[in-house]
């Protein structure tokens, strides 16, 4: 209930300042914070390429906004909550920074988020999977862009359902994001008239999995489920595949993969696993124009985060330059009131608990036959519409939300 | 060059040298104090109390790693140990003043620290390095499967709260004299310790455990009252920290917390009283101006180098090395 | 079927089994690091980044130019060995006599600039490496599906581990080993190189460590961090089995390898931190392990 107050308060106040400090550009400089994994475990789906992406969209605005600098400033976050909230609240309290973007680990995510709630700045999250940041950790000064774990859970696990993968086993990564995952995927398989018939909660990080696959493969279930991320996930297939999980007839669906995994992986040991994907850089022309030009300053093919962070910094610019205005809560309307339609999302739109929802896609990856080339990866299989894919309001914990 | 020296004049000698020695080191806490109670006029304070924080954490490890020789390679369990505590009761318990919840930390964090010590003191060299290190691990493991921790995404929100229900600590600069206080106290609580009787009984335990046994002290019981003091100071640097941030989390339970502490300790001069306060004020800026600047990639592996280099070359550290230079050119 | 605390026999059997596996692997580990501290009296916090290293260099160098499997397996612990009596000859000898904690310190250091600079080239994602053709595939034991490469990997751990033991406890070269790193000055007396026998040995305990690396190559995910969180499990185990102590290591790895996987078994969230607790009640009624000498 303080927490109500506070937010009635605090909408109050940027109701306030909105008319008083509306159109106007603070010191006459847009000052971006760039905040991620730039040397850990996350370090390969957002980190040092995420900062590219964020460049190139200010590149493409055209480098000002009504006539006002951008600037971009950026810190490796070193997946710590401390060493985050240290930077991000000298960036918003000192040097004036007004949108912090890249956003990778949740408990980073979170924690900044509670910052920037306290000196009313905007926050993109565009790398964190945890659904509960716009969920019981939501808050006016922020937005969660690319994806969360409700539409992993949703797409592939519905998916999977659906072609007769009826009993689930499942492996989870042992913290929050892994029980959250779990949650979600037992719920939509249970809603699918499947059964979830055992699982294994496993330590996180963990490089063995041979005693999990095992288990897996002694429960006879008809689907191996992976909650789990990152390494985690990679070496779980490494070990199916050796262990021969899939020539047993066990299909194997993993809940949460980024391209970089994928393509250490290969198409020879990841062919035929299903996932849910925010985007894919071979989905149309567009995609395939910007991935090259991205390509081009990288040397690698983006990410969904990456791509995430180049179209929401450019929603970000495009709401200053239409309210002529840095305020976060300004340009945090203007943002909602505008349908995202671009290189990356279809659909797109902000709800008023920070999501941003958009039609997301269930891809299975390519058989070595099928792929031509090291990034030649995903088939896309089927749509699924945004309006489906993120939890709905009528759930939701968030005190934003009229419920 | 043969005359014979009259033990009297050694003796006098040894104590102008001393007198001049407490007259420089009163000199430069002057100066510091100063120096730290100007200091939010020109750096940001949260910033500022990251370091005091972190400093306490190194001041506690020094006591027992530098005063006492017992290398500890789970400090980290009682930073957490404190943070989590301090956290929990100030954001679930909202009637309850935040210095109380500071108190609380604390003993949690001493509590622990009895335990461990109860479990550890009678090992020897490595072999205590390594039962600290396992208990921390335990601790980390069941910080990580507690729902109140929070789990990988951390404890956020922890309200500062006032202090005795008078002083706002939502305030950065009340919240940083707060800080400093606690600090100040803690580092003359130190000094204090190292200048008694116990504290040289712990030395003589660091330079010879066997001399000091065959002396008749009960040598364990100087090392568990001496452990759980600094297991205490750790606690109250790891509440303090989670006022200051709002926040606990893993990071603070990790052995890469215990290693780094270390590393602060060394860096700035173990065995002497404000080497870990150096250290720490080192190795917290060099980490953040690292990862804000061009180099922000290379923050691991110049931290490494960082190790390295204290280890070849200034084993005494920032302060063992100044102190040597001024003993060599000023007397 | 048969049940044990609620688990099949059947399962129970595939679950040693792997333990046993994973035991070899930690024997081969925890054996360098024994080796190092027990003839160097020197704390390897470098362990990890060196087995790290192993799995590296066959991924990036040997995959890339196309020598096979055999040839990285004997080069590659090689290469990386002559690596670590490099870092022992310009850094590590540097510190020769101080207390135990300046190697720990130094080699901690060590492992943070190799595992960051090769994070900054490979990245974090994993680099792959292709199973040789010889072991695709494995074969069923009716109780569990035993791939053909798990069945190598035990082989050759406890090979290796037992060839290692035997130079060390029962050769002359091992005697000359022991002796010249107990007492130096008598041992350079007979005119034996001392300093050159300290870099040998530091470099041989970094082989078999870049050897578990190989062996690890194309079962798990090569990164640069791969290392850094087996090290201190590693730790755990020498420390259990007695610092020091040649055989303990090896018969410790295996056992703590049976335990964990008993623990994935029936209670798995607890599998990274059993070791801990084994190794808290060993040192509570061993003091120095449970091979070690007393100290």
């Amino acid at each position: 209930m303080t927490m109500t107050k506070k937010l009635l308060t605090s909408a109050v106040a940027s109701a306030l300042m909105v008319g008083a400090a509306q159109a106007e550009i603070t010191d006459n400089t847009v000052k971006i914070g760039y905040l991620a994994d730039m040397s850990g475990t996350y370090r390969d789906l957002a980190g040092p390429n995420g900062l590219a992406a964020l460049e190139m969209a200010i590149k493409d605005f055209g480098g000002k906004v009504n006539g006002a600098k951008i600037e971009v400033v950026s810190a490796d976050d070193r997946n710590s909550p401390d060493a985050a909230s240290s930077t991000v609240r000298r960036w918003v309290e000192n040097d004036n920074v007004d949108m912090v973007a890249g956003l990778v680990a949740s408990s980073v995510s979170i924690a900044v988020s509670k910052i920037l709630e306290e000196n009313d700045k905007l926050g993109i999250v565009s790398g964190s999977a945890a659904s509960s940041i716009t969920n019981e950790h939501c808050t006016p000064n922020h937005i969660h862009y690319v994806y969360d774990t409700y539409p992993l859970a949703n797409g592939t696990a519905s998916a999977v359902v659906k072609e007769g993968g009826q009993s689930w086993y499942l492996l989870t990564a042992d913290y929050a994001f892994g029980h959250a995952l779990e949650g979600d995927v037992t719920r939509v398989v249970e809603e699918n008239g499947g059964e979830v018939i055992g699982k294994v909660r496993h330590p996180f990080p963990t490089q063995d999995f041979s005693s999990f696959i095992l288990q897996a493969q002694a429960s006879g279930a008809d689907v191996v489920g992976l909650a789990n991320a990152g390494a985690d996930t990679t070496n779980a297939i490494n070990t199916a595949s050796e262990f021969g999980v899939t020539q047993s007839g066990q299909t194997l669906a993993a809940l949460l993969l980024f391209l970089t995994d994928v393509h250490a992986l290969g198409a020879e040991t990841a062919q035929g696993i299903q996932l849910t994907t925010g985007w894919y850089w071979d989905m149309n022309d567009e995609t395939r124009e910007w991935s090259d030009r991205f390509m081009e300053e990288t040397g690698v093919r983006p990410t969904m985060v990456h791509a995430g962070i180049y179209s929401s910094t450019l929603q970000y610019l495009n709401a200053v330059a239409a309210t002529g205005s840095d305020n976060a809560q300004a340009v945090r309307e203007q943002m909602m009131d505008t349908p995202i339609n671009d290189m990356f999302a279809k659909n797109g739109r902000i709800r008023e608990d920070g999501r941003m929802v958009h039609d997301m896609y269930l891809a299975e990856v390519k058989t070595p036959a099928e792929s031509s080339s090291d990034w030649d990866l995903y088939k896309i299989l089927r749509t699924i519409p945004a309006d489906q894919a993120y939890r709905p309001l009528s759930e939701s914990k968030c005190d934003l939300v009229n419920n | 060059m043969n005359q014979p020296i009259k033990s009297t004049d050694i003796h006098q000698s040894i104590l102008d040298d001393q007198k001049s020695q407490d007259r420089r080191k009163m000199m430069i806490n002057g100066v510091l104090l100063l120096v730290l109670l100007a200091a939010p006029l020109a750096i940001y304070p949260v910033f500022l109390m990251k370091i005091l924080c972190f400093s306490l954490f190194a001041v506690a490890f020094n006591l027992l790693f530098g005063f006492t020789g017992l290398l500890s390679f789970g400090h980290a369990a009682f930073l957490a140990a404190g943070g989590y505590t301090t956290g929990y009761l100030l954001s679930n318990y909202s009637g309850l003043g935040t210095e109380m919840g500071i108190i609380a930390g604390t003993l949690v964090a001493t509590g622990l620290g009895l335990a461990f010590a109860l479990l550890s003191i009678r090992r020897q060299g490595i072999y205590f390095a390594m039962v600290t290190l396992a208990l921390a691990q335990l601790v980390f493991f069941f910080f990580v499967q507690s729902e109140f921790t929070g789990g990988e995404d951390g404890m956020h929100g922890i309200p500062r709260g006032e202090l005795f229900g008078l002083v706002s600590l939502e305030d950065n600069l009340n919240m940083y004299y707060f800080v400093l206080a606690v600090f100040i106290a803690c580092y003359l609580l130190v000094q204090r310790v190292v200048g008694s009787p116990f504290g040289q009984v712990l030395k003589a335990i660091k330079q010879n455990e066997p001399r000091a046994v065959s002396l008749g002290y009960n040598v364990d019981r100087y090392k568990i009252l001496a452990f759980v003091l600094s297991a205490a100071l750790a606690g109250l640097a790891g509440s303090m920290k989670s006022v200051v941030f709002q926040l606990a989390s893993l990071n603070d339970a990790h052995w890469h917390m215990s290693g780094e502490v270390i590393l602060m300790t060394l860096v700035g001069g173990m065995g002497t009283l404000l080497g870990p306060v150096v250290g720490a004020t080192f190795v917290v800026n060099v980490e953040y101006q690292l990862s804000q600047g061009p180099l922000r990639d290379w923050v691991d592996p110049i931290l490494g180098a960082i190790f390295v280099l204290t280890v070849l070359a200034f084993r005494s550290g920032i302060v063992g090395e100044i102190q040597k230079f001024m003993r060599r050119n000023l007397s | 079927m048969s049940m044990i605390f609620g688990v099949p026999l059947a399962v129970l059997s595939g679950q040693l089994l792997i333990g046993v596996i994973n035991g070899a692997f930690y024997a081969l580990l925890s054996l360098g690091l024994a080796v190092i501290f027990g003839l160097l009296k020197i704390i390897n916090f470098a362990h990890g980044a060196m087995y790290m290293l192993g799995a590296l260099v066959t991924v990036v160098l040997f995959d890339a130019l196309g020598i096979n499997y055999w040839v990285a397996l004997f080069l590659v612990p090689i290469i990386v060995g002559a690596f670590g009596m490099l870092i022992e000859y310009f850094l590590l000898r540097r510190i020769a006599g101080q207390d135990h904690i300046y190697s720990l310190l130094l080699t901690f250091g060590v492992a943070l600039i190799i595992q960051g600079v090769l994070t900054n080239i490979y990245g974090v994602s994993g680099l792959r490496y292709t199973m040789p053709d010889i072991f695709k595939g494995g074969v069923n034991l009716g109780f569990m599906f035993l791939p053909y490469y798990r069945a190598w990997v035990i082989v050759a751990a406890l090979l290796v581990c037992f060839g290692t033991w035997f130079i060390i406890e029962k050769t002359k070269l091992g005697s000359y080993l022991r002796a010249g790193t107990e007492d130096s000055q008598l041992m350079q007396g007979f005119g034996i190189n001392v300093p050159l026998l300290i870099s040998l040995t530091y470099g041989f305990g970094v082989m078999l460590a870049a050897f578990a690396g190989v062996l690890a190559a194309p079962i798990y995910s090569v990164t640069p961090v791969m290392g850094s969180s087996i090290l201190i499990v590693v730790f755990a185990v020498v420390v259990i089995g007695g610092m020091g102590s040649i055989g303990g290591a090896i018969i410790t790895g295996i056992l703590m390898g049976v335990v964990e996987g008993l623990t994935k078994t029936f209670y798995p969230p607890a599998s990274s931190a059993v070791i801990f607790l084994v190794m808290v009640v060993v040192l509570m009624f061993r003091p120095t392990g449970l091979f070690g000498k007393e100290a």
